[in-house]
């Protein structure tokens, strides 16, 4: 479970987010949406603690995040796997070494342990074969997948998504979108997700929180979304000719 | 004003990459790993290189004793401490700052723009130390053994030149790089090193660490790295040389 209350974020003059409280539930894909430049990556960084809050709360479980001690702070982060958006392999490592590094660093699992968690967590991600293959030499979705991988090494309780598949192929970005809710619900995690593919919000938006010009303008899920009355969410969903044709036909249903 | 920026900010660095390493182990194998990436990877070009000066500085001192009085065993002795007080240490240390230095701020500053870094403080790991430290420390115990193979090297290069020359006899020479033979030099060459070793490492690896934005300034980082480092090394190398020698 994690509360956001009363975030605000700004970068100088450039005040980024504004007042966002929202509750992300445990078992759910919770996902932000929203226009790119309205403020979805700083906020999911802002939540994990790679910005720092100018006010405001952020609550994990039931402990406070923004203004913890670092050290405190560390115990929670390894409780935190996070998606970066351009995926944030190590490219002098290659495919096992990236989704071992966790394990390393924070286990004392013996080589054979580890080897067998990493080729558990690529199973996941239906990767099979590239162990040794270098981030350069797989597809872009085969890099998005190997993140995932490293980022459920260790059975992490928050799991973080920014735009998971950008740049994929319609039936790439579906198998990720079913991939995140499957490990959500099978390891019981709090998953946020950041995206602006309608596909997505339709597909695995268990909650859903608009963000537009910094500011929570809407949330709720998939079945309310699609019959909103708010005029800035449907011009953000129904800006595609696709999207309202889809809409008539849902409306003649 | 914005060099004290620059200054504050590299310390505050410093402090964060000189903490306890997660695990030893694999600190460890990161030291061994970069002492071989920056120090191994860099023998080539640094025994070219000190052939060729101890070679140079031979002929130029030879060609310019014309006065017979003067013994000519002295272009032994010159060749000799000038590899051992200055080119060995500093010259190999500016060439090592373009070399290892604009790898070192590329490799970081990639790492800084394509969100690496954040993953690995998302992981609960301290980058500067995890990426910095194995650096800093690899090329402070690397590099005095490449600074003790170039002045053999280099004092080999001066051989040779006397023996494909002729511009004194080998013998001479032989006999003047083992006249009035001063151990401190050895010594002060060592500690300028290690102090150049650490600028190479640490300079670079700041302009790699607080890199944005995309490959061009990743670029641009790595040339400025280069420019700093160098004139660093210059500054120490007067500093040093005052505190050591005066
Ligand atoms: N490190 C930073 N320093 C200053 N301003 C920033 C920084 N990061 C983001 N911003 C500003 O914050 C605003 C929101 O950016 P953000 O990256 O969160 O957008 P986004 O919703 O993730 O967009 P996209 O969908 O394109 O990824 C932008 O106006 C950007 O200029
Ligand atoms: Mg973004």
């Amino acid at each position: 479970m994690i509360a956001l209350k009363n975030v605000y974020k700004s970068f100088g003059d450039n005040s980024v987010l504004e007042d966002i409280s929202v509750f992300f539930e445990q078992g759910k894909t919770n996902l932000i949406i929203g226009q790119s430049g309205s403020g979805k990556t700083v906020l999911l960084k802002s939540i994990i603690g790679l910005h720092q809050i100018d006010s405001g709360e952020i609550i994990y479980g039931d402990k406070e995040f923004s203004r913890m001690p670092i050290k405190e702070k560390k115990e929670i982060r390894k409780e935190i796997g996070m998606v970066f958006q351009g995926g944030a392999l190590f490219d002098s490592a290659t495919v096992e070494e990236n989704v071992m590094f966790p394990l390393e660093m924070f286990t004392n699992m013996t080589k054979a342990e580890m080897l067998d968690r990493v080729n558990f967590c690529l199973s996941k991600v239906n990767l099979e074969n590239v162990n040794k293959l270098y981030p350069a030499e797989i597809s872009g979705g085969m890099q998005k997948r190997v993140s995932i991988a490293r980022a459920i090494a260790l059975n992490p309780k928050y799991l973080f998504c920014d735009e998971p598949n950008s740049g994929l192929d319609p039936k790439t970005a579906i198998v990720i979108d079913q991939l995140i809710r499957e490990l959500t619900l099978e390891f019981n995690m709090t998953t946020v997700v950041n995206t602006h593919d309608m596909n997505s919000v339709i597909e695995i938006g268990d909650k859903i929180v608009f963000i537009f010009e910094g500011k929570k303008w809407w949330e709720g899920n998939r079945d309310d979304i699609l019959t909103t009355e708010n005029k800035e969410l449907e011009e953000f969903i129904f800006a595609s000719d696709l999207m309202r044709k889809f809409k008539h036909l849902k409306v003649d249903l | 004003m914005k060099i004290f920026y620059h200054i504050g900010r590299y310390f505050i660095l410093l402090s964060k990459v000189f903490s306890r390493p997660e695990k030893t182990k694999i600190f460890l194998k990161a030291v061994v790993r970069e002492m071989d990436n920056l120090g191994i990877n860099s023998l080539g070009i640094v025994i070219i290189i000190s052939v060729f000066m101890g070679a140079v500085i031979t002929l130029q001192t030879a060609y310019n004793l014309e006065n017979p009085l003067i013994p000519t065993y002295l272009v032994g002795l010159t060749a000799r401490d000038s590899m051992i007080l200055e080119f060995s240490s500093t010259i190999v240390g500016l060439i090592l700052a373009g070399k290892v230095g604009s790898n070192i701020a590329s490799e970081i500053g990639t790492m800084r723009i394509s969100e690496q870094i954040d993953a690995l403080e998302i992981m609960g790991v301290n980058s500067a130390s995890h990426l910095i430290l194995p650096k800093i420390i690899g090329a402070v115990l690397i590099n005095p053994f490449l600074t003790i193979i170039s002045i053999f090297v280099g004092i080999f290069g001066g051989y040779l030149a006397t023996v494909f020359t002729g511009a004194i006899t080998p013998d001479s020479y032989i006999y003047g790089i083992h006249y009035v033979f001063i151990p401190f030099y050895i010594t002060y060459a060592l500690v300028k090193t290690v102090v150049f070793a650490f600028i190479i490492t640490s300079v670079p690896a700041y302009h790699g660490y607080y890199s944005s934005g995309g490959a061009l300034e990743v670029g641009r980082a790595s040339t400025m790295a280069v420019v700093y480092s160098s004139v660093l090394i210059l500054l120490f190398n007067v500093l040093l040389t005052q505190l050591m020698l005066a």
